[in-house]
C-alpha cells in the first residue's frame, strides 16, 4: 500500500504536522486488553452497582423501572439498524426511515400533535429545543417555567437560554401545583410557558387551564409529559397545547444509569418549519413506489448554517425506534394497562402506608409523603434492608428534606408494597399498622 | 412495504401486563384521556417480521463498507454491546446514590482520565450528549469565561473556516455569537492574511476542525495559535476527524483550549440510524471552572458526582451524560490500549491508499497527503458527460457500498467526501476503487446507467421536493393499505 502511495514509510504521511507538535511517546491509557480481559474488567466495575434487580426499588423522579421487553433488544440489536448513520441517502436507509415515519406517527398519536422530529436528546435538552422553536416562532424572548417541571429540564433552559438571548422566569408552585391566574400573569409577553404533567410531584395539575392561560397570553403552551401517562390521562393537542415533549425512557428504554434515552417533541402544524432536529416524511419514487425522506431540510444546519432551527445532527434514532418497538408490543390496551395498574399500586401504597402527603391532591404513579424524619436518614436504613424506598425530593426543592418521592410500575407487586411499609416501619416512620 | 399501523388488526397484542388485583385508581373528570390512541396491535410474531423487514431494507457497517465522509463510520465491536447490558449498567437507576454506583462513577472517571490524555487537556465533562451539543456547551464555556473576566460584552465573535461543518456556524447562533468567515488558501489552510485581518479585541475564538473537512491537517496551526492568543482569544476544536491523530499529535500541545469528542465517531459507539452520539468536552485548566455540573470526581479509593461548582455553566442534558456510549466508548479504547496510534495510522493509510488510486479518474481540488479521509471532485465528469457526484453516489448502491458524503465540504463542487477508516480490509479498499473506476468508465461511456442508479435497491430517487411539499410526516390512518 505504502508502494501504490509512492511514500516508504507511515511516518512520512504524517509529514504536514509539524515536528514539535508529534507526540513522542506512547498514550498512557493502560495496556491493550483482549476481549475476555475487557468483559472481565467490566464484569467487576458493573458488579459494585445496586441495580434495580438486587433491590426492591421505588425509585423515579423522571427515570421509570417500567418491565422492557425482549422485543426492544431485538430491534436495536440488528446490525442494518444498530450499525447504519442518519438515512442522507434513502435508496440506502428505507428501513430506518419508515420505522422513524412510524415513530413520529406514534408520537403524534399520543400527545395529540402534527408533527414529531425523529428525537431530541432527552427530556431536559427538549425543553431548551422548545424555547428556541418559540423564540423563532412568537419573535418574543421571556420563558416561563413552571416550578413543577423536572428540575433538570429546568437547569437545562437556564443554560442554554442566555445563549438564545432569552430570559427565564419561573412560577412558583403553590401546594404542589401552579395557579393558573399566576400563570398567566407571568405569561404576559412570554414566547413560550412550559408544564408538565403529571408534574415532577407525581401530580396531576389542571393543565387545560394551565394551556389556556399560556394561549391568552400569547405564548406557547408547551406540555412536558411522560409517554407512559397518555394510556390513562388527555392528549395534551386535545386540552390546547402548542407542543408536547418529553423523556421516553419510561417508554422502551432501559435505565442505564441516566442514558442514552430519547427526548420526543411534537407540534401543531403550524410550528412545523421552526421544529429542530430531523423530521421524516413520506414521498414516491421515480417508479412511484411509496418511499420516505428526510424531509423540510431547509429548516437544518447543513443547509441554513448559522440561520439554522438548531444545529441537531446526531439524534436519539436508535433509542426512539425501541420505544416504537414497546409501543407497538403494548398496543393501545396494554399502554392503558400499565398506566392504570401503576396508578392502582400508587393509590393502594398511599393506603396502606398512611403517611401524611405532602401535597393533598391526586397523583399518577408517583407521590410524595412526609416521613417525619430526614428522609436521606430513612433512605439509608431502608437501603440497610434491601429497600430503596424513593427519591430525597428536599434535594430539589427546599423545605421538603423530611419528604420521600414514591414512585410505582407494573414491575411492582401488592406483596412489595407490604415489605416498603415493614421496612419504613423499621426505619422509624410512623406507617399504619 | 406496508407500514405497521396498516399491518395492525382490532383485539390483536403482543404484550401482557401484570395485574396486581388491585381497585383501579381514580382520575379527575376531565382529564382522562377521551380517545385511544391509534397504537399498532398485533401479535410479537407480526412485530419481529415488520422489524426484520425494515432491517433488510436498510444499509449498516454490519451489511457492509460505509465511507461516508466525517462521519468515521467504523466496525462497531460485538463485545461492546454484550458489556453494556450487564445488568449493573444496563438496569441502574441515575438516582441510585454514589456509593451503590461506585462501578459506574470509576468507569466515567477512568474515561474522562483517558480522554484528557488522549487530546493533552485538562479536564473533561462527558455529560453533552452528542457532537454538536458538545459544541454548544464548549462555546457556553467560553462566554462563562470571558464574562468572568469581564470581557464578555466586549468579545462577541468566533471565526470559523469556510470549511467548516454546518453545526458549528449553527452552534455559533445558538451560543449568542456573532459569526466571521475566514477563507482557505490554495492549499486548504486558512488564509492567514484573511485571518489576521478578522482577529483583534472582539474575538472569543476560533472554531475548527484539523485536519479539516478536506481531510488535510492545518500546516499553519502554531501560527494560528499565536494570533488568537496574542489577541487573548480561545481555540475550539471540533473533535470530528481526531481518528486522524489519536497518539499522533495532540490537540492540546496544537494549543486549543477546549474541544468536544464525537465518542460515536472515533471510538465507536454504533450510530443507530442518525443516534445516539456522546460530545464530551476537554478543557485547559482555565475553563475548567466552568464545566457543567455534576463532575465525576475521585476521593480516595472513591468516586461521586460533584454538584457544587460555583462557576459552573449549568447542566446541559439529564444526569450524568449518555452513560451506555460511556460503557461502549471505553471498551473500545482499552482493546487498542497505546495502540491507538496505530488505529489513527491504519486511517491515514487506507485513505491515502485510496486516494492514490482514485486521483486520476476524479478531480482533487487540493493535491496534498490526505490524513483519514480526502474530498475529490466530480466536477470533471460533469463537465464532459453530464454526470454528477450524486449519480456516482447512487451508482456506487449498485456495487453493494453505501456512498460518500457528497456536496460537502461546500468549499468543493460536486464533492466526493472519502473516509475508509481502520478497520477495512485492503480487499474492501480495491473493490470500492474498482467501482469508483468502473464508473467513471460509465460516465464516458452510458450515462444513462448512471442516470438511472440505483438499480438495485428497494427504492431510486424520491422524490424529495414533494415531501417537502406535502408534509405528510405521519401516517393519518385515511389511505388504504398499498
Amino acid at each position: 500500500m505504502l508502494k501504490a502511495i509512492g511514500v516508504s514509510s507511515i511516518e512520512e504521511l504524517f509529514a504536514d504536522i509539524p515536528q514539535g507538535l508529534r507526540l513522542d511517546r506512547p498514550l498512557d491509557v493502560g495496556p491493550a486488553l483482549t476481549e475476555s480481559e475487557l468483559v472481565a474488567h467490566l464484569s467487576e466495575l458493573a458488579s459494585r452497582n445496586v441495580h434495580v434487580d438486587r433491590e426492591l426499588s421505588f425509585l423515579g423522579a423522571g427515570m421509570y423501572d417500567h418491565y422492557v421487553p425482549a422485543v426492544v433488544d431485538m430491534l436495536m440489536q440488528r446490525g442494518e439498524l444498530l450499525t447504519a448513520y442518519t438515512p442522507y441517502q434513502p435508496e440506502m436507509s428505507q428501513g430506518v426511515l419508515q420505522a422513524i415515519f412510524e415513530y413520529q406517527t406514534a408520537i403524534c398519536e399520543l400527545t395529540g400533535m402534527d408533527v414529531s422530529n425523529a428525537s431530541g436528546y432527552d427530556g431536559t435538552t427538549v425543553a431548551a429545543d422548545a424555547c428556541y422553536v418559540a423564540k423563532l416562532a412568537t419573535r418574543r424572548q421571556k420563558v416561563v417555567l413552571a416550578e413543577t417541571l423536572n428540575p433538570q429540564a429546568r437547569q437545562v433552559v437556564r443554560t442554554f437560554a442566555p445563549g438564545f438571548g432569552m430570559e427565564v422566569v419561573e412560577v412558583a408552585q403553590k401546594d404542589g401545583v401552579i395557579d393558573p391566574d399566576e400563570l398567566a400573569a407571568a405569561a404576559d409577553g412570554a414566547a413560550l410557558v412550559i408544564f408538565q404533567q403529571p408534574n415532577f410531584f407525581g401530580i396531576l395539575e389542571d393543565a387545560p387551564a394551565l394551556a389556556a392561560a399560556a394561549n391568552g397570553a400569547g405564548a406557547l403552551a408547551v406540555a412536558h409529559v411522560d409517554l407512559m401517562s397518555l394510556g390513562v390521562l388527555e392528549a395534551p393537542g386535545v386540552y390546547g397545547a402548542d407542543m408536547a415533549i418529553g423523556e421516553g425512557q419510561s417508554a422502551g428504554n432501559h435505565l442505564s444509569y441516566g442514558g442514552p434515552h430519547y427526548g420526543f417533541l411534537a407540534s401543531k402544524t403550524d410550528l412545523a418549519r421552526q421544529l429542530p432536529g430531523r423530521i421524516v416524511g413520506e414521498t414516491v419514487d421515480r417508479q412511484g413506489q411509496r418511499a420516505f425522506v428526510l424531509t423540510l431540510q431547509t429548516r437544518e444546519q447543513h443547509i441554513r448554517r448559522e440561520k439554522a432551527t438548531s444545529n441537531i445532527t446526531s439524534n436519539q434514532t436508535l433509542l426512539a425506534l425501541g420505544g416504537l418497538a414497546y409501543l407497538s408490543w403494548l398496543g393501545p390496551q396494554g399502554l392503558a394497562e400499565v398506566g392504570e395498574r401503576s396508578l392502582a399500586l400508587a393509590e393502594h401504597a398511599k393506603k396502606r402506608l398512611g403517611l401524611p402527603p405532602a401535597f393533598d391532591r391526586p397523583t399518577f404513579r408517583e407521590f410524595v409523603v412526609r416521613t417525619g424524619r430526614p428522609a436521606s436518614e430513612v433512605i439509608d436504613e431502608a437501603k440497610r434492608r434491601g429497600v430503596h424506598p424513593g427519591y430525597p425530593i428536599g434535594r430539589d426543592y427546599p423545605g421538603l428534606d423530611d419528604a420521600l418521592m414514591i414512585a410505582f410500575t407494573e414491575k411492582r407487586t401488592a406483596d412489595d408494597i407490604e415489605r416498603l411499609a415493614d421496612v419504613l416501619a423499621g426505619a422509624g416512620v410512623e406507617v399504619h399498622a | 412495504m406496508k407500514l405497521i399501523y396498516e399491518k395492525s388488526k382490532p383485539g390483536r397484542r403482543a404484550s401482557a401486563v401484570p395485574d396486581p388485583g388491585l381497585p383501579a385508581g381514580d382520575v379527575p373528570e376531565g382529564l382522562r384521556r377521551s380517545a385511544p390512541p391509534r397504537l399498532p396491535e398485533m401479535a410479537e410474531p407480526e412485530l419481529v417480521r415488520h422489524i426484520t423487514e425494515l432491517s433488510t431494507r436498510n444499509f449498516g457497517i454490519d451489511t457492509g463498507f460505509y465511507p461516508l465522509g466525517s462521519c468515521t463510520m467504523k466496525y462497531n465491536p460485538r463485545v461492546n454491546e454484550r458489556v453494556v447490558g450487564l445488568p449493573g449498567f444496563r438496569d441502574l437507576h441515575p438516582h441510585q446514590r454514589d456509593e451503590d454506583a461506585q462501578g459506574a462513577l470509576e468507569l466515567m472517571w477512568r474515561l474522562q482520565e483517558i480522554l484528557a490524555e488522549v487530546v493533552g487537556l485538562h479536564a473533561v465533562t462527558l455529560q453533552p450528549a452528542a457532537g454538536s451539543q458538545g459544541e454548544l456547551t464548549g462555546l457556553t464555556l467560553i462566554r462563562a469565561y470571558f464574562e468572568d473576566r469581564g470581557e464578555g460584552d466586549q468579545r462577541r465573535e468566533i471565526v470559523i473556516p469556510d470549511t467548516a461543518h454546518g453545526t458549528n456556524p449553527a452552534s455559533v447562533a445558538m451560543a449568542g455569537y456573532n459569526l466571521v468567515r475566514v477563507k482557505v488558501d490554495d492549499r486548504g489552510n486558512i488564509d492567514l492574511d484573511d485571518l489576521r485581518a478578522k482577529v483583534g479585541p472582539q474575538t472569543a475564538g476560533l472554531m475548527i476542525t484539523n485536519p479539516s473537512t478536506l481531510g488535510l491537517f492545518e500546516e499553519s496551526i502554531e501560527e494560528i495559535q499565536k494570533i488568537f492568543h496574542s489577541a487573548g482569544a480561545l481555540l475550539y476544536y471540533d473533535g470530528a476527524n481526531l481518528n486522524a491523530v489519536c497518539g499522533i499529535s495532540r490537540p492540546g500541545d496544537m494549543g486549543f483550549d477546549v474541544l468536544h469528542f464525537n465518542l460515536h465517531k472515533t471510538f465507536s459507539q454504533p450510530h443507530g440510524g442518525g443516534g445516539p452520539g456522546a460530545g464530551s468536552v476537554a478543557v485547559r485548566d482555565i475553563l475548567e471552572p466552568f464545566l457543567p455540573t455534576p463532575v465525576v470526581v475521585r476521593e480516595g479509593d472513591s468516586y461521586r458526582l460533584d454538584h457544587d461548582r460555583p462557576k459552573s455553566i449549568g447542566r446541559v442534558r439529564g444526569f450524568a451524560g449518555p452513560f451506555g456510549v460511556f460503557v461502549r466508548a471505553y471498551a473500545f479504547i482499552r482493546m487498542w490500549g497505546p495502540g491507538l496510534r496505530e488505529m489513527s495510522e491504519t486511517a491515514v493509510l487506507n485513505a491515502n491508499y485510496m486516494l492514490a488510486r482514485l486521483r486520476d479518474a476524479y478531480e482533487l481540488p487540493y493535491d496534498r497527503t490526505c490524513m483519514h479521509e480526502f474530498v475529490l471532485s466530480a466536477r470533471n465528469l460533469k463537465r464532459e458527460h453530464g454526470v454528477t457526484a450524486l449519480d456516482v453516489a447512487k451508482r456506487l448502491m449498485d456495487h453493494g457500498f453505501h456512498p460518500p458524503t457528497v456536496y460537502f465540504p461546500l468549499v468543493v463542487p460536486e464533492a466526493l467526501m472519502i473516509e475508509p477508516t481502520e478497520t477495512e480490509a485492503k480487499e474492501t479498499l480495491d473493490a470500492f476503487c474498482d467501482a469508483m473506476l468502473s464508473i467513471a468508465k460509465e460516465a464516458e461511456t452510458d450515462q444513462q446507467v448512471l442516470k438511472d442508479a440505483p438499480h438495485s435497491r428497494p427504492v431510486s430517487r424520491p422524490d424529495e421536493a414533494q415531501a417537502a411539499k406535502r408534509m405528510h410526516v405521519r401516517h393519518t390512518f385515511e389511505e388504504a393499505p398499498a
